[in-house]
């Protein structure tokens, strides 16, 4: 098991810049560093380039400049061949899901450990168990099609965080679910990353932002400010009662 | 073989994986065809080769008159005499009577009938390998023994049957050409299409991070079991139409066309196709795959 070693660097961006083709720069001059064992939100209105921002964290394209280190390697240089081991120390929750709509969510949710190699026996040990624990214990075999925006979602984050990934990287993972459900799996990232594991997750809601005292990236116009937690003040948007799913261990 | 195709990713069963298989199974059945027929002439026209080269038939009218029947014997018997004495002759037989009989049966109904006409009577020669006797001086000197007397000579016929079938093989061989050119493509374009169905797939895998080689592997080893299925499908398939042409031939009877049914190498050929299809497939299927990717990061 990983501790959470602070002082660690999990990610550092040094003046990057991303432009879309020839048009204009959707990301201009981020430099921010993220320690190991970190929690942050990342925060801007739509369009500000959040999910930009998060592919080039989980690997799905170089910056147009400056640098970006991963676990302390350069990765805004590094071979194509040097980045899949990387991108399997990665958790990732896709603003679309990304499912396998042929799959079962079972297989959904086994396939980082089918590509990592991990033997079968312990696929079908440790995959119900986590989808259980996201409430799709009665929809192990059912093909993504037939579910619901949010149960689709919940498959989503179990594949992300089926491996125990160090760095989790979050697009909206509670855009589809009901205030409950949302603060459920908030504590599941909140539990990993008392494991030992980076979170960043991308929301617009200020509900769970105020509520999970954690910093804040706070992206507008193409660039970045590092803020610190929201302030607990007036009306926080989360319910107050007994926190969902809180007394796992 | 069955580890070989086992995939950890189950594929899709979409409906590229009907259209994979049914495709490589017709394209295989008109190879399977358009190989076996110009394998076949290949036989056959190694026969008639050896045929052409080797023998003559002399014929010999039927004389009339008082003696006719002893007549012709007597002509027939020179004329044997003859060409036995010739060097570029190996063997002179009088195809005997009742063979001539038998022959003419189909045509004359009774033997009786055969005595009252003026059958002409035929001798089988066989020309000494390697020798290519001067037929013109022959004659000359047959009909002084037997008046009338000619040479048929199969190769000038089979010469023509030879050049024709020559020409058939040469078109056999160039549909063959076509038609592995056109399954090449064909299962080069299915195998393309299937795998543009699995493109987020392929992003998907790529992203959490499965290596080019894992990836490639997954689908070239379902291409190459789908091309396989299809495959032997299609040469299941051809097999019986290719039992009912050799049927069809053998009915013919008549010494023309001789038995042209497939050696133990030629159907190993044909076996060959399946496997083929399946190994081009999942190459393609590789190299699809492995281009997908590299526009990927
Ligand atoms: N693949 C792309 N090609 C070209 N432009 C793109 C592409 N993806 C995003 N953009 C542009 O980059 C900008 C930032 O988009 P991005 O998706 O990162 O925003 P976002 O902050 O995630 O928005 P939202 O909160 O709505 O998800 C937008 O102006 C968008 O048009
Ligand atoms: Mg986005």
């Amino acid at each position: 098991m990983r501790q959470a070693s602070h002082g660690k660097i999990a990610v550092r961006f040094e003046s990057v810049g991303l432009r879309y083709g020839s048009g204009p720069e959707v990301l201009q001059d981020i430099s921010f560093t993220l320690d190991q064992g970190s929690f942050h939100f990342l925060t801007g209105p739509s369009g500000a380039g959040k999910t930009s921002l998060l592919s080039l964290l989980y690997l799905a394209r170089r910056p147009s400049r400056g640098s970006i280190r991963l676990f302390d390697e350069e990765v805004s240089t590094a071979a194509r061949a040097a980045l899949p081991p990387l991108r399997r120390r990665l958790g990732v929750v896709f603003q679309e899901f990304r499912l396998l709509d042929h799959l079962s969510a079972l297989d959904n949710v086994a396939l980082p450990l089918r590509v990592a190699g991990v033997a079968e026996a312990d696929i079908h040990r440790h995959v119900p168990e986590l989808l259980a624990w996201v409430g799709l214990g009665d929809h192990m075999h059912a093909k993504p099609p037939t579910l619901s925006g949010g149960q689709k979602q919940r498959v989503a984050i179990a594949r992300a965080v089926i491996n125990r990934p160090e760095l989790l990287v979050a697009d909206e993972p509670t855009g589809n679910v009901d205030d409950r459900t949302a603060l459920r799996l908030l504590h599941l990232f909140s539990e990993l990353n008392k494991l030992g594991t980076t979170v960043v997750i991308a929301t617009h809601n200020e509900g769970l932002v105020r509520r999970f005292q954690f910093p804040r990236l706070h992206l507008e116009a193409g660039k970045l400010d590092v803020l610190p937690p929201m302030a607990l003040t007036a009306s926080v948007g989360m319910g107050t009662g007994p926190i969902p799913g809180g007394g796992q261990s | 073989m069955i580890g070989f195709l086992r995939s950890d990713l189950p594929v899709a069963r979409d409906a590229s994986g009907l259209f994979l298989p049914w495709l490589v199974a017709v394209m295989v059945f008109l190879a399977c065809l358009a190989l076996s027929g110009a394998m076949s002439l290949d036989s056959l026209l190694d026969r008639w080769s050896r045929d052409a080269s080797g023998t003559l038939t002399v014929q010999v009218p039927a004389a009339t008159g008082a003696n006719a029947e002893t007549e012709t014997n007597d002509r027939v018997e020179r004329a044997v005499r003859l060409l036995e004495t010739d060097a570029q002759v190996a063997t002179a037989m009088a195809v005997p009577r009742e063979r001539l009989a038998e022959m003419l049966e189909p045509w004359l109904g009774s033997a009786e009938l055969m005595d009252s006409l003026p059958v002409p009577r035929l001798i089988d020669v066989t020309v000494a390998p390697g020798a290519m006797p001067d037929l013109d001086a022959l004659v000359e000197r047959l009909r002084a023994v037997a008046p009338g007397a000619a040479i048929d000579d199969h190769r000038v016929w089979l010469a023509r049957l030879i050049r024709l079938a020559e020409g058939l093989r040469l078109l056999a061989w160039a549909v063959i050409g076509l038609v592995a050119l056109a399954t090449a493509a064909m299962v080069v374009h299915a195998t393309r299409t299937a795998l543009a169905v699995h493109r987020p797939h392929i992003e998907v895998l790529h992203l959490i991070g499965a290596t080019d080689a894992y990836i490639a592997r997954q689908f070239a080893r379902r291409a190459f079991a789908l091309a396989l299925l299809g495959g032997v499908g299609g040469l299941a398939l051809s097999g019986p139409v290719l039992w009912g042409i050799g049927r069809l031939v053998q009915r013919l009877e008549g010494g023309l066309v001789p038995d042209i049914t497939l050696g133990m190498g030629q159907w190993l050929v044909l076996l060959l196709l399946p496997p083929v299809a399946g190994v081009l497939s999942m190459l393609t299927a590789r190299r699809t795959v492995r281009r997908t990717l590299t526009r990927l990061l």
